[in-house]
């Protein structure tokens, strides 16, 4: 489905991205690892075309879509949920799903759209509550699951997710990786960044573990999980907390 | 005349002028919102829909209706062309660059339109045969009520625009997060690009209703430019309520000083107010709409 081909990308003439190639498959959740500074969300922006990668290609189905501008990433069918949410605060939370399916304006879409709204706030009851209210004045993980319905709006068939849990609660933290293992089944594959590597890996399939922009390994989740010298080299000597959550 | 009278006569002419410097606020706003620069071109596109919808009448010889239309929907394209041609091909983003772009712009407007419009001022003819109307007082023409009317119609539209279009509701994404509206599939350019054009078309707009009251030559919009700019800081910098209510407030202020004290100050009382406000709350009012992104 969504596959990263030999991408290099550089700030300059400082190396973000070497060579690194993933693959997401249909009905897949991949999680991506590693930590701050990793080349994690530069990846994230050269897939949804913020950024144009020097060497390498994406492609969706074959298509490719590296030089295409964000919007054209998203009408292709790969949203994204950037990191810290990025709402439109000043705008109610009906308004910033109605422009989540902004790609989908032209195709004569509108009864579609009205259904998956009504699914996104079947997915989300919290927000049907806060429809007219501004998006800024929403909690921390009311703005996250505002976040994810804004992006599903646009019917993706990959979503990448910025580090969704960052700063939330351990319990919005489970609600959330609920929501995540329900998307396949919905029609999304997920490309999932997190630093909470428990987290990701309980509802991932695969992972990735990147290192200073370069891919060091990648296996199922229970390869990654059983792998205690892998766990220590990449991950740091780790402390769980009762939630679940990594702490280095 | 009683005190009455007057003060409705007063209140008259400063809601006419006032629709006119909200005009020309809200097209700064526009403009601000979609890049956060300041337009200095914003008055040339008052003078430009003034000397259009002349060349419209009198040298195409165009129906009145036909004729304002057309004017409006020409300013627009020239503020279209303004972003296309000058804004977005700048290799800076630099806020401080893009604003001496506008007024490089202005100043290239202005002496296009000496050469073809000349420098004598030109007889605009109102939208409907001047006739004296009485209300409370005060007399006006049948164009009075036309700025009026025009003014709040265009404002109407322009809420709904922003309240219920898709399109509109796009344009207020990308004021609020660029990165984000384009991770939505919004292409942020050509919003940039409509907000240019709207202002485009409500400078031009303005310009249309309010030179026959006033007069019309090359450089018309240049002090109208700077009321609305005035109006547009009094209202706070960036807000679309505060651009119609700092026009409104600017143009009464301004007629009832006018009859009160004298009318050699007109003028300075807009740039007075313009100062008090930016000694008393410095930069607060600017700053007010970048607070808003969280």
């Amino acid at each position: 489905m969504l596959s990263v081909e030999g991408v290099s990308f550089n700030y300059g003439p400082h190396p973000a991205l070497r060579e690194v190639s993933l693959r997401v498959e249909p009905g897949e959740i991949v999680c991506l690892l590693g930590a701050n500074g990793a080349g994690k969300t530069t990846l994230m922006n050269v897939i949804s075309g913020l950024a144009r990668p020097q060497q390498g290609k994406v492609l969706l189905a074959g298509r490719e879509l590296s030089g295409l501008k964000p919007s054209r990433v998203v009408e292709a069918g790969v949203a994204q949920v950037p990191e810290g949410r990025q709402l439109f605060a000043p705008l109610s939370v009906r308004e910033n799903l109605e422009l989540g399916a902004f790609s989908r304006r032209s195709r004569g879409e509108r009864q579609e759209v009205a259904r998956d709204m009504e699914r996104a706030l079947a997915m989300f009851p919290v927000l049907a509550q806060r429809l007219g209210q501004p998006a800024g004045t929403l909690s921390g993980g009311e703005q996250q699951m505002l976040a994810m319905a804004r992006a599903l709006m646009a019917r993706p068939k990959v979503l990448l997710m910025d580090e969704p849990t960052l700063g939330l609660a351990p319990l919005v933290t489970r609600e959330i990786f609920d929501v995540i293992r329900r998307l396949p089944a919905s029609g999304a594959s997920v490309l999932l960044v997190e630093q909470n590597a428990l987290g990701a890996l309980s509802v991932a399939q695969r992972g990735y573990i990147i290192t200073s922009g370069q891919i060091r390994f990648s296996g199922t989740s229970r390869e990654i999980l059983g792998d205690v010298l892998l766990r220590e080299a990449f991950l740091g000597p780790e402390k769980v907390t009762a939630a679940g959550e990594v702490r280095r | 005349m009683t005190g009455g009278e007057q003060l409705a006569q007063y209140l008259m002419s400063g809601l006419t002028t006032g629709s006119i410097y909200a005009l020309v606020a809200l097209g700064f706003c526009l403009i601000h919102k979609a890049t956060h620069i300041v337009n200095f071109a914003q008055g040339d596109f008052l003078s430009l829909g003034g000397l259009m919808m002349y060349s419209l009448l009198h040298w195409a010889g165009l129906p009145a209706p036909l004729a304002f239309v057309l004017a409006v929907a020409a300013v627009a394209l020239v503020g279209a062309a303004l972003e296309r041609l000058a804004i977005r091909p700048a290799k800076s983003r630099d806020a401080m660059v893009l604003i001496f772009i506008t007024v490089a712009a202005s100043m290239f407007m202005r002496g296009i339109f000496k050469e073809v419009w000349g420098k004598q001022a030109l007889a605009m003819p109102p939208l409907s045969p001047d006739v004296a109307l009485k209300f409370l007082g005060a007399t006006f023409t049948p164009q009075n009520l036309w700025v009026l009317g025009i003014t709040l119609a265009a404002i109407a539209l322009l809420s709904f625009f922003f309240r219920a279009t898709l399109t509109g509701k796009a344009m207020r994404a990308v004021a609020a997060n660029p990165r984000a509206a384009a991770l939505m599939g919004i292409d942020t350019d050509r919003m940039v690009l409509y907000s240019f054009a709207l202002a485009g078309a409500l400078g031009g707009l303005a310009g249309v209703i309010i030179t026959p009251i006033t007069t019309l030559n090359y450089q018309v919009g240049v002090m109208m430019g700077l009321k609305g700019f005035a109006s547009a800081v009094l209202g706070g910098y960036g807000s679309f309520t505060g651009a119609i209510a700092g026009g409104l407030a600017l143009g009464l202020l301004e007629s009832l000083a006018t009859g009160v004290v004298s009318s050699a100050y007109k003028d300075l009382i807009a740039f007075v107010i313009l100062l008090a406000v930016l000694f008393v709350r410095p930069g607060g009012l600017l700053g007010r709409a970048q607070q808003v992104r969280v």
